[in-house]
């Protein structure tokens, strides 16, 4: 079902973007943290945002995926103010797996991959045929099938992670928002996430992510978003955004950028005070 | 993709549009410790100064009994085993709804203050004789009164710790004030009553079923049964709930409202158990954790954490009129459990 | 905004600020003297300052006027009034303590089972041994707060869960709600056992010799200096565990010595005023609104505040029902919590 979904969507030559935000202002307890962005989100893409800490990135994604309502401005979700929208209606189009979601000791993955279905179901009609099937698909696109019956806390980080992500994909959307899918995870396991979710966009997914980690950014993206102070610096493909001069004006770094000899993106290698050969010492050369 | 799997990830219940997941073990567990629910039940109305038989109860509560028996149990018995179920059911579900809600043992439905507020009015009307005192008790009975007395204090407190919005900290600061003020004028009134009632009331404070007739069952009664009503529809949309809000508001749930009212539920039940019996110790702590252990459940059950709730209260009621060399209130047989109980907890909790 | 954690936490004071804390603590005990000199002037018949230092200094004479004034002065007004410093002292550091070390912002003595214990001990003294005067049944109370303080901290003490404040609040809870239901069973069997039990509820500095007061001021002496002794490690405790242990605290050391030190304190006042609620976490929050976050002025502080809180409502239950009197431990809730709901409601506290 999922599938089918999706491939449909894909036949829709959708080049109206799935997400959009005019002139938003969002702000905690009296401190405004964006003041009047636009942004789209160009579907069938992975779109990251990236910037310093504080910058606004979560608080970017957090305001698309409608957990916080902006003081001004609005966000458009296929079109519609996502603040209009039934809770359950937005469930069913845009998935979201936050920072650090917590399970309750000894819920099985199962349990809780099949928990996703939760928008799609009604006190009467708790857990029907088709729900069995997306579930059972869901899992077997992470990877986890053979993980049903264990406990979630059981797992590893890196495969707890798969385990959120199909739960969000057991929702039935095209649309995932990820924030900071790969924080705690060592390297390998992060590679892993993100083939995955590279995966999910060759299968007609958006995803909008946020990460913190600069080269892995540019090398799983279509699309990037740079943030500074609330407010959007660059957009675009890695290799038009990702400049020296960015870089230093985003986040005050002193790097190099070269051609990744593993991928066809830019690799950016960061020059520091020390460790670092006499003839880049005091250069930012490219 | 991988190929897909045959068997199906969890079993389901089907008949028509109507799907469950079938969970044979705490649908089991559940009907058995019904049953054994009715059993005690009926058990503790067979056991006191007039013995009767099993069967011979169980025909009079279908209305099938000896005239003698059906007098005795009618008037005297059922309302109190009727209280015991009751108030056991209503401390079961708020303790697993507010366990649920602040994943924490230790948090307690009170916070409003509503227990401290129906004590002091129940200890007002027992131990201040006088004209509005006994006005009271023969028109609304002492349960009603004193869960007047205790929504009462749960709104001043509510609306003394509004201020442009709800603030948790606010709200637990002023409930703490407020019991503290109900607290003192229950003292004072012991103080200076008549030792004769300082008992009575007494045995209130520790949560008693003794003397409790069907004027005390029938509110709790009523409460209760809308309460639970209310907490079967929304129980549905707490579920996501145990993955924290953000999750809950990625499946579509709006957590904050589903909250307030389940909370709000958990709250108005403990309300309700304590017009009927007092501040009965334990049983909302106690319950909900056995419950879980039983149906090997990762979050407390509401209807099992019920059942268990009211087969502790009937149990230690039991042992409170029969078991004990001096009869004493069941308050006292709960927390001889409870604490060790709670002490158990702690040192499995911290010592793995 | 810019300073870091350290920084905040014990703030290299300013001199402005230093001598605005001096200036208050001196502020506070001038306030504590007057109060004290009014405590003695003022009850059911009203001395002028003339009397009360002629009360307090004059040889006896034959005059029976002078020598009832005396009396008065000698026996009822300064006892009480001592016992209502030292007392008040005793919660007031004690209440801060307890929130300094469980983190714990709704934290009072009574969450270690303090007066629960003493309670107990109270009743069981009497039951068992048939004691009738109350200043027999001060060493038990003392005793059984001990006692119950102990096994508390000894219970959060267990494996992982060693200091948590979560588990020493939940061990706290448990063991008052065990004893106290436990204390109401031994009541209600012996009826001597309730009608003290009544009277030692509602607190009072009313009634106690010197016989009891100069050895229950020798224990809060030492319950203070050992307070005293752990200020500088709670201000480190407060940012954690780990950095407290980087910065080189001893961590069980300040924890154990701090929860010696609050049992002392609150079990030598409860043992002789019996169980006074609310004043502890009341003067700790206006305490740490006069100081800010520094365990080394707020604990002083809350002594003060507490003592001088104390007086003043020792004072108002003599005057507002003469010639009768209210006990100052209901006085204190009665007036203390609705001024304390006040501030709570302007916004004056924040979760620390």
């Amino acid at each position: 079902m999922v599938a089918q979904d999706i491939t449909r969507v894909k036949s829709a030559v959708a080049q109206v973007a799935r997400l959009t935000a005019e002139d938003v202002t969002v702000g905690y307890g009296g401190r405004t943290v964006i003041d009047g962005l636009d942004v789209t989100v160009p579907p069938g893409v992975i779109t990251t945002i990236i910037g310093p800490n504080g910058c606004g990135k979560s608080t970017l994604l957090r305001t698309l995926s409608r957990l916080l309502k902006p003081t001004r401005g609005t966000v458009l979700l296929d079109g519609d103010d996502i603040v209009r929208l039934r809770t359950r209606d937005v469930a069913k189009k845009l998935g979201l797996l936050p920072q650090t979601p917590v399970a309750p000791e000894g819920l099985t993955v199962a349990d809780l991959v099949a928990r996703g279905r939760h928008p799609h179901q009604s006190w009467l009609r708790q857990w029907s045929s088709d729900d069995d099937a997306v579930v059972a698909r869901a899992l077997a696109m992470t990877g986890v099938s053979d993980l049903a019956d264990r406990p979630v806390d059981t797992l590893s980080g890196g495969q707890r992670q798969r385990v959120w992500i199909s739960m969000t994909l057991a929702q039935g959307t095209d649309l995932l928002l990820l924030d900071e899918p790969t924080t705690y995870l060592d390297l390998a396991h992060a590679i892993d996430v993100l083939d995955l979710v590279d995966d999910l966009h060759e299968a007609g997914c958006t995803v909008v992510m946020v990460l913190h980690d600069l080269n892995l950014a540019t090398r799983y993206s279509d699309n990037l978003v740079v943030m500074k102070e609330g407010a959007i610096l660059a957009q675009g493909h890695p290799r038009d955004v990702i400049t020296t001069e960015l870089l230093h004006e985003a986040f005050g770094l002193r790097a190099m950028v070269i051609d990744d000899p593993v991928g066809d993106r830019p690799l950016i290698v960061p020059i520091g005070r020390t460790q670092v050969q006499p003839n880049y010492r005091g250069k930012s050369g490219s | 993709m991988s190929a897909e799997p045959k068997a199906a990830v969890l079993p389901g219940v089907r008949l028509g549009r109507v799907s469950f997941v079938w969970r044979p073990w705490l649908v089991a567990v559940t009907l058995l410790l019904a049953a054994a629910t009715f059993l005690l039940f009926c058990l503790s109305i067979g056991i006191g100064d007039f013995p009767i038989g099993l069967p011979q109860v169980i025909a009079t509560i279908f209305g099938h009994g000896e005239p003698v028996d059906e007098f005795v149990i009618m008037d005297l018995r059922l309302p109190r085993a009727l209280a015991g179920l009751v108030v056991g059911v209503a401390l079961g579900v708020s303790g697993a709804i507010t366990q649920s809600i602040a994943r924490n043992p230790l948090a307690s439905p009170d916070v409003l203050g509503i227990t401290s507020g129906a004590g002091a009015v129940a200890v007002f009307l027992v131990t201040v004789s006088g004209g509005t005192a006994t006005a009271i008790v023969d028109s609304v009975g002492l349960s009603a009164a004193a869960l007047g007395g205790g929504l009462g204090t749960g709104l001043l407190v509510y609306f003394l710790a509004w201020r442009r919005g709800l603030d948790g900290f606010r709200l637990i600061l002023i409930g703490i004030s407020v019991t503290a003020v109900m607290e003192a004028i229950t003292t004072w009134l012991l103080a200076t009553a008549d030792i004769r009632d300082v008992a009575r009331a007494q045995a209130w404070l520790v949560g008693s079923l003794d003397d409790r007739g069907w004027d005390e069952v029938r509110t709790a009664l009523w409460c209760t049964l809308a309460l639970l009503a209310v907490v079967s529809c929304v129980a549905f949309q707490f579920k996501p709930l145990h993955f924290g809000d953000e999750v809950a508001a990625g499946l579509g749930v709006r957590y904050a409202r589903v909250r307030a009212v389940m909370l709000l539920c958990a709250v108005l039940l403990a309300g309700a158990a304590v017009s009927a019996a007092g501040p009965v110790p334990f049983v909302a702590l106690v319950a909900p954790q056995v419950a879980l252990r039983l149906t090997r459940c990762p979050t407390p059950p509401l209807a099992a954490s019920g059942l268990v709730g009211a087969l502790l209260l009937i149990g230690a009621d039991l042992v409170a009129r029969t078991a004990l060399p001096v009869g004493l209130p069941v308050g006292v047989v709960t927390a001889a459990i409870g604490g060790p109980f709670l002490v158990h907890l702690l040192v499995r909790a911290n010592v793995r | 905004m810019g300073m870091t954690a350290v920084e905040r936490a014990a703030p290299r004071a300013s001199t402005p600020t230093r001598r605005r804390r001096v200036v208050g603590l001196g502020a506070l005990m001038a306030i504590l003297v007057v109060t004290a000199a009014v405590s003695l002037a003022v009850g059911a018949r009203a001395l002028s300052p003339a009397e009360v230092w002629h009360g307090l200094f004059a040889a006896p004479e034959a005059d029976q006027r002078l020598t009832e004034i005396r009396l008065i002065v000698r026996t009822v007004r300064v006892p009480r009034t001592v016992l209502a410093v030292v007392a008040g002292i005793a919660l007031g550091v004690g209440g801060a303590l307890i929130q300094g070390h469980t983190r714990n912002p709704i934290a009072d003595t009574g969450l270690l089972g303090v007066n629960a214990g003493a309670s107990f001990a109270v009743v069981s003294a009497i039951t068992l041994f048939g004691l009738t005067n109350p200043f027999q049944y001060v060493w038990f109370a003392f005793l059984g707060a001990a006692v119950a303080g102990v096994v508390v901290f000894g219970l959060s003490s267990l494996g992982r869960g060693a200091g948590n404040p979560l588990t020493l609040a939940l061990a706290g809870q448990g063991v008052a709600v065990f004893l106290a239901a436990m204390t109401t069973a031994i009541a209600l069997t012996d009826q001597a056992a309730l009608n003290a039990l009544r009277f030692w509820n509602a607190g009072s500095v009313a009634g106690v010799g010197f016989g009891v007061i100069w050895p229950v001021t020798a224990f809060i002496a030492v319950g203070l200096v050992l307070a005293l002794s752990t200020l500088p490690a709670i201000n480190l405790l407060n940012l954690g565990d780990d950095v407290a242990r980087g910065l080189g605290v001893n961590i069980a050391l300040s924890r154990t010595v701090g929860i010696l030190a609050i049992t002392l304190l609150a079990g030598a006042a409860t043992a002789a005023c019996g169980p006074i609620a609310f004043l502890g976490l009341m003067v700790a929050h206006v305490a740490r609104y006069l100081t800010g976050p520094d365990y080394r002025w707020l604990v002083p502080y809350a002594g003060l505040l507490g003592a001088i809180v104390l007086l003043v409502c020792d004072i108002v239950g003599r005057l507002v029902v003469r010639p009768g009197e209210l006990d100052a431990g209901v006085v204190v809730a009665l007036l203390g919590a609705p001024f304390f709901a006040a501030l709570v409601w302007l916004g004056k506290f924040k979760n620390a």
